[in-house]
């Protein structure tokens, strides 16, 4: 059984206590226009080619023996059903144009490369985060995963979308030590409408995992709509902290936007939504403030 | 402003705006010893006369406002010369005088006086003028290459650290320890006993030198004291002139004594020779931690009057800059730091227990209050270490120059017992100068050159060539054509290697003999066990342990080039030997997919990734075997270190192209720490790579990390910056330092640098102010892998 996993971040000092290794898995069922790991939502490998630092020499056309890649006046066109992933093309570019997001592993394989890092685990009371995309999206190798990862005495945060079937939860809640959960908007046409679905799936797993799991922290984005209200807004947290009132969540971590992520949409070749900003300091003490008068220990950033 | 006091903010302030220069009096006064007394006794008895000379005729400075008395020169910032090491010529002079880094002022009539005085008298008579002459010119054109420097050819050896003897007992002591010896010295069977009786007699008169200049010193505090009416001032001089009577003739009483006591050994053994690395009073915290506590429990000092003391104490070390450097040595050492080096925290070495104190906590404090680069401060960190106390020492440390660094007190022991030390001896361990360990008190652990290794790598893909000097420096072990395979490439390195470390070592002896009869250390002997009881010179083998290290630079750029040709030629067959000799050749330039593939698609030290990292295995392995082990002259052994100072700079400019995609003349990567932009993994991978290499088989390793602060601000960020280093030293690795600053700071600094005179960044196993850098190296800080915030 494998996995796609598009990367192994280690060093990671913001998705759980201590230092950790954050795994990123592949695919989301949500689409959130303000994404910074786009390359996560997409369930399969993809192809990353930044046409600002082409050259047009050709060279990886060359170098690709499956025939999976040709050049035009617009630049390179890739061939996902040609592509053998041999990643010849993105060695042979002498201008890093080409990527690729997405390699698979097994269980063993991943054990071995969060293995490496223990010793930081442990000193740091940190461990293993299991982030993405959604993580649960591959359910299987999950479980399995987070079996073998409590076996080793590691411990484990999962961060999740929570988009996902509630059964995903209860194969796994047992073996989990952290949730970082995120809820994003509260009104849910505004959800809809940024997010692709329905927000109704998130709340209703929200309130029953918290009947089966006591160590959830509530995750944040904080985007401000520059044309419209996105969830940067005081009567949104408020209805979120009327949600989050009726569990035993304590702790809420509030994630200003940010817009680093935009290259990789170029080279992606999606599109970027502009029209969202960061919030100022003082608006997120602000929306912090009205956690904390709600009774959680409310926090900016991770 | 700076300092706890007015009186420290004042002398701190004359400390870091005083321009360095240079004094002649110590040569003026060894030059007429030298012409008088010269071929009428014996080289110990003749050397510890002129010191006996220097402290009695030099001019003292007792500075307003200052508690801890004693300067190298007439005044604070001044170096002498030492005309028997090195004799510098007028050309030296001059380009001291205006160079822009690491410069000296020198006065007309002193240069007048050298070139009239001591250049006629020195020049021939120099230790580096023998040297150069004495060696081979195998040897010569090896270190014209840049394969090798040499470290003695400006200095003397020194290089060591003073334990607990001098808290304990005084100068008085020691002379009778001295007569003892010489007592029981058996001139019927002991064929050795003439030279014996010679060391010994230049010991007793370097006691009695250093006991004259405290008295001297206790007088004129007297008279200044008598003609002063300020009631602050003469006590001030009472005071000094109180501790003067005491120390160094007998054993300290009080904290400030035993402070005193320290400063004039240093003085003392600063001044009888220019010692690599200066001196170090090692554990400082724990050897004055008792005259503290009595004097606490007496109600006779506060804490706030130890830190005082403690700070006068800092700011003698930082008033004392490096003696001038010129040609290679500037350039493997471009600093005015002069690597005392303090050892705070680790163990009790006589019990075995938690070192730390009370005095080690202020230690800290001060040097965060101080912000000097002198002394060089560090810290042991033990299993037993209390939490408080690291946290202390990262709280310090995250405020971005680069001290203190951080030390694994087991490795230590480990290292020295594997170096077959008695175990109590091992525990007092610790480093001098940069990271070199060595037993304080007991050992002489001289450095005496870095190895360029890379360089070596591109002899042997030149079939022992060197393409700059345009000479046959090594054997032929093979064209371009003959590497069939990557053992065969392995082998040549491997043939080139021993060549010249071989070289090296014939070199070393040469020195070492040149040194052990011609520049004997009497005062040094004094306080290094074993040199009094066996009637013999520090620079002679007097010592218990003697310990030379060979510092090897390169590491990370050797296995990355290894990697490159293994992984690239041998498995994947992207490109041929000839290629890739080709591409380094014309330093890369039209060979950029070579370039390319090997600088971005490669296997690379420094990301926990086996492949390169057992080929750094292999590079490590090679190099230690060729030397660990091997005897010295005088009854020592040869290991190696891990260290650049400022050399891994010099290295890369007499270095072309290497296979790893570095371009011709570019820095090598310093210490341990991966090449440039090689590390795309993280910190906590670096680390693990760093590990893998067997550091008790060192004598130090230095591994550098660049954070910014934003990645271990907070709580939080301050326990994983704890966490960090416990996991490293948990691995049993030897030292990390940080500097913890953006990049974009430092490059604002290298373009207005009148608006960072402020700025101290860690360089190497110091930190050094960054305006005082020349610019290859400010680059290579800028340069190195940032560990950023995810």
């Amino acid at each position: 059984m494998k996995a796609l996993i598009f990367n192994i971040q280690r060093f990671s000092i913001h998705d759980g206590p201590g230092i950790r290794n954050t795994v990123f898995f592949k695919g989301c069922p949500l689409s959130c226009k303000w994404c910074h790991n786009p390359e996560s939502i997409n369930r399969e490998i993809d192809y990353l080619y930044n046409k600002g630092n082409c050259h047009g020499c050709q060279d990886c056309v060359k170098a690709c023996q499956y025939g999976a890649l040709t050049f035009d006046e617009d630049g390179l066109k890739w061939d996902r059903d040609k592509c053998v992933f041999c990643q010849e093309c993105m060695i042979s570019c002498v201008n890093s144009a080409i990527q690729f997001a997405g390699k698979y592993y097994d269980i063993s394989g991943l054990i071995k490369e969060i293995e490496k890092e223990r010793i930081i685990f442990e000193e740091s009371g940190g461990g293993v985060t299991l982030s993405g995309g959604e993580p649960m999206l591959q359910i299987d190798f999950i479980e399995k995963l987070v079996k073998e990862l409590k076996d080793r005495n590691i411990h484990i945060t999962v961060d999740t979308c929570g988009a996902v079937p509630f059964s995903y939860f209860e194969r796994i809640s047992k073996y989990v030590d952290l949730f970082l959960y995120d809820f994003k908007i509260f009104d849910d046409d505004t959800h809809s409408k940024y997010i692709g679905m329905s927000n109704e799936i998130i709340i209703d797993n929200l309130l029953k995992l918290d009947k089966i799991h006591k160590n959830i922290v509530c995750r944040i984005p904080v985007i401000k709509g520059i044309k419209e209200k996105i969830n940067a807004f005081d009567e949104n947290m408020i209805n979120t902290c009327q949600v989050l009132k009726n569990t035993d969540i304590k702790k809420v971590n509030l994630l200003p936007y940010h817009n680093t992520a935009v290259h990789k949409y170029y080279k992606l070749n999606m599109e970027y939504y502009q029209d969202m900003s960061r919030p100022s300091d003082e608006e997120m003490e602000g929306f912090r403030k009205i956690f904390e008068d709600y009774g959680f220990q409310a926090k900016i950033g991770g | 402003m700076r300092g706890s006091t007015k009186r420290t903010q004042e002398l701190r302030k004359i400390s870091t705006t005083t321009v360095p220069r240079l004094s002649a009096e110590r040569s003026r006064i060894e030059t007429e010893v030298y012409k008088k007394h010269f071929g009428t006794m014996e080289i110990p008895v003749l050397r510890a006369t002129f010191f006996k000379e220097l402290m009695e005729k030099r001019k003292l400075y007792l500075g307003e406002g200052e508690l801890i008395v004693g300067e190298k020169g007439e005044y604070p910032l001044t170096a002498p010369t030492f005309p028997e090491l090195c004799c510098h010529t007028k050309e030296d002079l001059d380009i001291l005088n205006v160079r822009e880094y690491i410069g000296f002022k020198v006065s007309e009539e002193d240069k007048e006086f050298h070139i009239n005085e001591v250049m006629p008298y020195w020049e021939k008579r120099a230790t580096r003028y023998k040297l150069l002459e004495q060696n081979s010119q195998e040897w010569k054109d090896a270190y014209g290459a840049g394969i090798f420097t040499e470290f003695m050819e400006q200095r003397a050896q020194g290089h060591t650290v003073a334990d607990d003897k001098i808290y304990k007992k005084g100068f008085k002591e020691i002379i009778s320890e001295i007569d003892q010896a010489i007592e029981n010295l058996d001139f019927l069977n002991d064929k050795k006993a003439y030279d014996k009786r010679s060391q010994l007699e230049g010991m007793r008169i370097s006691c009695q030198a250093i006991i004259v200049y405290s008295k001297r010193y206790a007088q004129y505090a007297e008279e200044l004291a008598q003609k002063e009416s300020d009631p602050q001032k003469k006590k001030d001089y009472e005071f000094i002139a109180a501790n003067c009577r005491v120390v160094p003739e007998n054993k300290p009483e009080t904290f400030a004594q035993a402070l005193q006591m320290y400063w004039f050994v240093h003085i003392g053994v600063t001044t009888e020779l220019n010692t690599w690395d200066a001196f170090s009073p090692g554990r400082l915290d724990q050897y004055v931690y008792p005259f503290y506590k009595k004097e606490k429990e007496a109600g006779t000092i506060t804490r706030e009057e130890a830190i005082e003391l403690l700070e006068c104490f800092w700011i003698k070390f930082n008033n004392q800059p490096a003696p001038p450097k010129v040609g290679v040595t500037v350039k493997e050492s471009g600093t005015y730091t002069d690597f005392a080096n303090l050892n705070t925290g680790g163990i009790n070495p006589e019990t075995g227990e938690d070192g730390v104190n009370e005095v080690s906590y202020m230690i800290l404090d001060v040097m965060d209050e101080m912000k000097l680069l002198q002394p060089s401060s560090n810290v042991q960190i033990s299993l037993k270490t209390p939490e408080p106390f690291l946290k202390r020492a990262c709280q310090v440390s995250r405020m971005g120059w680069g001290q203190p660094a951080f030390y694994n007190t087991e490795e230590l022991i480990e290292e020295l017992l594997q170096a077959g030390k008695d175990i109590r001896d091992a525990r007092y361990g610790g480093s001098s100068g940069c990271v070199e360990t060595g037993a304080q008190g007991r050992e002489a652990y001289a450095l005496t050159g870095y190895l360029n290794v890379p360089k070596i790598f591109e002899v042997a893909l030149n079939n022992g060539y060197d393409k700059f000097t345009g000479k046959q420096i090594g054997p032929k072990t093979g064209t371009i054509e003959d590497f069939k395979s990557y053992d065969d490439v392995f082998k040549a390195f491997e043939v080139q290697l021993k060549h010249f470390i071989d070289i090296k070592i014939e070199g070393n002896n040469i020195i070492e003999k040149i040194f052990a009869e011609n520049m004997p250390s009497p005062f040094l002997s004094t306080v290094i066990d074993d040199c009094i009881s066996n009637g013999q010179d520090y620079n002679a083998g007097g010592a218990r342990y003697n310990t030379r290290y060979i510092q090897i630079v390169g590491i990370g750029n050797i296995t990355d080039c290894l990697s490159a040709i293994k992984y690239n030629v041998f498995e994947k067959k992207r490109f041929t030997m000839s290629e890739i000799k080709e591409a380094i050749d014309n330093n890369f330039e039209g060979h950029e997919k070579i370039r390319n593939i090997v600088l971005n698609h490669t296997p690379k030290y420094g990301n926990d990734d086996d492949y390169a990292d057992d080929l750094m295995i292999d590079a490590f392995n090679t190099v230690n075997d060729a030397i660990t082990g091997r005897p010295t002259m005088y009854g020592g052994t040869y290991r190696i270190d891990m260290l650049p100072t400022t050399c891994h700079v010099y290295f890369g400019s007499v270095t072309g192209a290497t296979p790893n995609g570095r371009l011709a003349g570019k820095p090598l990567p310093d210490g341990i720490s991966p090449a440039k932009g090689a590390d795309v993994n993280g910190p906590s991978s670096v680390i693990k790579s760093a590990a893998k290499m067997d550091h008790v088989r060192t004598g130090g390793t230095l591994l550098n990390q660049k954070f910014t602060p934003d990645v271990i601000a907070g709580e939080n960020g301050l326990n994983n910056f704890a966490a960090y280093i416990r996991a490293y030293f948990k691995m049993g690795r030897h030292h990390i330092q940080f500097n913890v600053i953006r990049r974009d700071t430092l490059i604002d600094a290298q373009l207005n640098p009148d608006e960072y005179k402020d700025l101290i960044v860690r360089v190497a196993g110091y930190s050094d102010h960054f305006n005082n850098l020349e610019k290859a190296l400010q680059d290579e800080i800028i340069d190195r892998t940032e560990q950023e915030l995810y």
